[in-house]
């Protein structure tokens, strides 16, 4: 089952089960992103080269696609889901070395992490504050990631400093609208699988952080 | 060379994400729930002040 299937969030019925629910992926996400970093500081420490990136991207993006929604529902999700981000981790090392040889990049590199998770912290309060449903958004998040990844697609063999901005802007703004989304479907009932939920909410991330780097970069005439 | 084989390795996987998302873009087109008064009022807002924010750091590295 594709793990992008979900139904239209109605109103909770059962709030413990959703408490779960945002309990859980609260958690394994915490989890994960440290996870991540520890990877992240393998590959940084034994230097791997930038193309580790594209690899590791490729193979997370195959198991998300192709093994993630069978394991979803067991717990061999969880070993998946560590599996997927560890790599994802292990590939942003790589652009990390590159960014810490940059006259500020270790300045940029703490920017860009701080930035994230303020961004992060600050939509995901603000949507379990609220309680608002953001489904309605639903359509516009997710043409506008085919755009983008058209977009994507595109600048792998253009290479436009200009477009590559523009795309680090657009996944941005979608991501952080994704997570005002994913947050607000955990709440109403319309994401019952922490799994899947942790996978989203850590793409979103892992995409702000990265296109944050990439727009800090540029503007930081690194 | 390499790099070259790389590129168009994700440049497929990326299409194939285009076919694994579409399904998706689909559904919500169609059946997301119609936006009521001043929802999208309350999803700009926070979305507004995550450019401002970004435009702050972008100063902060300057």
């Amino acid at each position: 089952m594709n793990r992008f299937d979900q139904s239209i969030a109605q109103p909770a019925g059962n709030t413990l089960a959703v408490n779960k629910v945002i309990r859980n992926t609260y958690m394994l996400l915490s989890a994960t992103l440290v996870f991540s970093a520890v990877m992240a500081t393998v590959s940084i420490a034994t230097a791997m080269p930038p193309m580790t990136y594209l690899v590791s991207l490729i193979v997370s993006m195959l198991l998300g696609m192709f093994v993630l929604p069978r394991t979803a529902n067991s717990a061999s999700g969880i070993g998946v889901i560590f599996l997927i981000t560890g790599l994802m981790g292990f590939g942003l090392g790589a652009v990390l070395s590159l960014y810490l040889q940059l006259p500020h990049g270790p300045q940029t590199i703490a920017t860009a992490l701080g930035g994230t998770g303020v961004i992060f912290l600050g939509l995901s309060g603000y949507a379990l504050t609220s309680r608002r449903d953001f489904s309605f958004m639903g359509g516009f998040i997710f043409s506008g990631m085919m755009v983008m990844m058209v977009a994507i697609i595109a600048n792998l063999f253009l290479q436009m400093p200009a477009l590559q901005l523009a795309i680090a802007g657009g996944v941005m703004l979608l991501m952080s609208g994704y997570i005002l989304f994913q947050t607000s479907q955990m709440m109403n009932g319309g994401e019952t699988n922490y799994i899947n939920a942790t996978y989203g909410l850590y793409i979103a991330i892992f995409n702000i952080f990265i296109s944050l780097l990439q727009l800090l970069g540029i503007f930081g005439d690194d | 060379m390499d790099n070259l084989w790389l590129q168009i390795g994700a440049a497929v996987v990326f299409g194939m994400m285009l076919f694994f998302i579409y399904p998706n873009a689909k559904h919500w087109m169609k059946n997301a729930p119609k936006a009521q008064q001043g929802d999208w009022m309350a999803a700009l807002l926070p979305l507004a002040a995550v450019v401002g924010f970004v435009i702050l750091l972008i100063f902060l590295v300057r």
